[in-house]
């Protein structure tokens, strides 16, 4: 029996049915809504847009969104990276792996807490309860407020947070893509006089580029994101705040739809670019395939 | 160039022994063929010589040299793996650049070794090609074309040819035997294919169960095989082996297998005295049992009433499954041979040239 034009079209109606209503139709009504006032009654062209890349806490969040985009993203990739090709040789390596891996299962908001602990601060006459006042009181030194020393330090402990949470998710992906790479070119390297050193960076890293991609775009879409950590640990205080905080803040704490929806619309349209390269990487993939 | 000596070599995984003190030497400038059935330890050999495997105990010697705690890199070798393992994202120029590269040659002299390479292997046209590109023959060479810029002192081949079609690995194989000749190294050749090791080897190194069993030419190990299994390896169709009886009659000793009795050449006698009326297992190959009509030495005592099985021609020659009371028989037959299939026959066997094998060590008596 011949395929008829429409059968198509009906398989696909329901994922289309559903991707309408609940993606589509909200983006579009989020950019319509951008262009309104507080409370979506008011036409006010792009002055929420000229408030977005004005005010000072919003520039302020931009600038911590490119923080945590040059010094995570980096950082979990190469970290990562480096455990997954390291752990390898390993003898007890799944252990190894799923002591790393571990953070990921706890909840964004429960590492939150666990590292507000860490970074406690009481004044120096008191018992440090944090640990890491506790090893600088052990070492005579005075305890510092990690996360109220603005603006460079407490970004950075707000970013290792991240970084501890998301490591073991890009060790996994990557150590799968290292599993990939068939021993025997490692070992025809081996024979043909390169170093351990030099297979890395000649063999190893070029074969698992495609993974590197991936994993730092899925980073990068993730840190452009950041809201939890931000929001349990500082909520955005003390110069730390980023994008996603403040747009939950316009939205459900000031009501002001306009601005939400504006940044949540700058936020998508940073996004997309990232988006775009993955769906570019993974044609290519199939056009290899 | 350098020859390659192994003493007393054994590796051991946990608690399985791969390779079981293997002596062997390669003689500078010699092909030698390591080959032996799946799990026999002949690649775990050549991966020990190349330094992949770590030696459990033993000596291995490259040019007299100990190179048991020396790198692969500082080995002097090349290898050919059996999935010929190129870069996927190197082109074919910088597959066989890369050693060079690494170990800082001029660009003007990689450029010179890489042209002579490709020009003896006919890979010129590719050398901007991505492996991925090639197909399996053109793959192959570029990985032979990697291993010669280097012009090492020792050439290691692990199953090159495996996977290549069968037309294509006949090529490769008088290609890489020229290569040898042209090239004038050392080169240890891994194997399963006994027609391989048969056509390309100065010296064949038959290994099983982790141990060598004989060393020798080709038509050495051919025709004076040490054990049974050798007998039984070397060879195609395998050599058929028959559980026999030596009996002697009237000063002439003979094969008793039951349901057939030939009488053995006088040149064994000495030989096969000592197993007078003991089991032994008698050992023809299918080129030593000829059609009686075709074979001018026929007598009453060294021919067989047999009943043909199944007839196999290959244009040049017949192979013949023969039954002969219990035992069943491979014949490789003269073309001209007219039988059909459950019709009975009469064959020769060609007695000057059988073996018998000692059942309890399995070595070979004649």
């Amino acid at each position: 029996m011949r395929t008829k034009k429409i059968t198509p079209w009906l398989y696909i109606t329901p994922a289309a049915f559903l991707l309408f209503f609940f993606l589509v139709y909200p983006s579009i009504n989020t950019v319509y809504i951008s262009f309104f006032n507080y409370n979506s009654e008011k036409f006010v062209g792009i002055k929420n847009y000229l408030y977005c890349f004005s005010n000072e806490i919003m520039l302020n969040s931009f600038r911590n969104n490119t923080l945590w985009v040059v010094l995570f993203v980096p950082l979990t990739v190469s970290l990562g990276l480096i455990i997954a090709v390291l752990v390898d040789r390993v003898k007890y390596e799944s252990i190894v792996k799923s002591i790393i891996f571990m953070p990921m299962a706890i909840s964004f908001v429960g590492a939150g807490v666990i590292w507000k602990f860490v970074y406690a601060y009481r004044p120096a006459s008191a018992a440090q309860t944090g640990i890491l006042n506790a090893l600088r009181s052990f070492f005579q030194l005075e305890p510092l407020p990690w996360l109220i020393i603005r603006p460079w330090l407490n970004n950075f402990c707000l970013i290792i947070v991240g970084v501890w949470i998301w490591t073991g998710f890009c060790m996994v992906i990557l150590s799968a893509s290292y599993k990939g790479i068939p021993r025997e070119l490692l070992e025809a390297a081996r024979v043909d006089g390169a170093t351990e050193f030099k297979i890395f960076w000649k063999i190893i890293l070029p074969l698992m580029k495609p993974t590197i991609a991936v994993v730092a775009t899925t980073m990068t879409i993730n840190v452009l994101k950041v809201f939890d950590i931000v929001y349990v640990m500082t909520n955005g205080n003390f110069n730390t705040e980023v994008i996603a905080n403040r747009m939950y803040k316009e939205m459900f704490i000031f009501r002001n739809y306009g601005r939400a929806s504006a940044i949540a619309v700058i936020l998508l349209v940073l996004i997309i670019p990232m988006i775009i390269i993955n769906i570019q990487r993974f044609r290519e993939q199939e056009a290899i395939r | 160039m350098a020859n390659v000596i192994l003493k007393n070599f054994t590796k051991k995984f946990k608690d399985v022994t791969a390779v079981d003190n293997v002596n062997l030497e390669i003689k500078d400038k010699e092909f030698a063929v390591l080959v032996g059935p799946s799990g026999c330890g002949k690649t775990t050999t050549l991966r020990a010589i190349a330094g992949l495997e770590e030696v459990t105990s033993g000596e291995i010697y490259i040019g007299d040299r100990l190179v048991n705690d020396v790198q692969p890199k500082d080995r002097d070798i090349a290898m050919v793996f059996q999935n010929y393992a190129l870069y996927p994202h190197m082109d074919v120029y910088n597959n066989m650049a890369f050693g060079l590269k690494l170990r800082k040659f001029p660009k003007k002299e990689i450029d010179q070794r890489v042209q002579e390479a490709a020009e003896i292997l006919g890979i010129e046209n590719l050398l901007d090609r991505k492996p991925k590109q090639l197909s399996g023959g053109q793959r192959q060479r570029v990985a032979v074309g990697r291993a010669i810029v280097r012009k090492p002192k020792v050439f290691l081949f692990d199953e090159p040819l495996s996977n290549l079609d069968a037309k294509l690995r006949v090529a490769m194989r008088a290609e890489i035997s020229k290569l040898h000749r042209r090239l004038e190294a050392t080169i240890i050749y891994v194997t399963h294919d006994q027609v391989e090791a048969m056509t390309m080897a100065n010296r064949i190194f038959i290994m099983n169960d982790g141990r060598l069993q004989q060393s020798g030419s080709p038509l050495e190990v051919y025709k004076k095989p040490a054990n049974k299994f050798v007998a039984g390896f070397i060879g195609s169709p395998a050599m058929n082996f028959i559980d026999s009886k030596i009996i002697k009659e009237n000063g002439d000793y003979f094969i008793d297998a039951e349901s057939f009795k030939v009488k053995l050449p006088q040149s064994f006698y000495s030989k096969i005295s000592a197993y007078e009326g003991k089991e032994v297992i008698f050992g023809v190959r299918p080129e030593d049992i000829h059609d009686k009509k075709f074979f001018s030495e026929a007598s009453p005592s060294n021919t067989l009433k047999v009943k043909v099985d199944v007839i196999e021609p290959l244009g040049a020659e017949v192979f013949i499954y023969l039954a002969c009371g219990k035992h069943s028989l491979i014949g490789k037959m003269d073309t001209r041979t007219q039988v059909e299939v459950e019709q009975n026959m009469e064959v020769v066997v060609d007695m000057e040239k059988t073996h018998i094998f000692d059942p309890k060590t399995l070595l070979t008596i004649v």
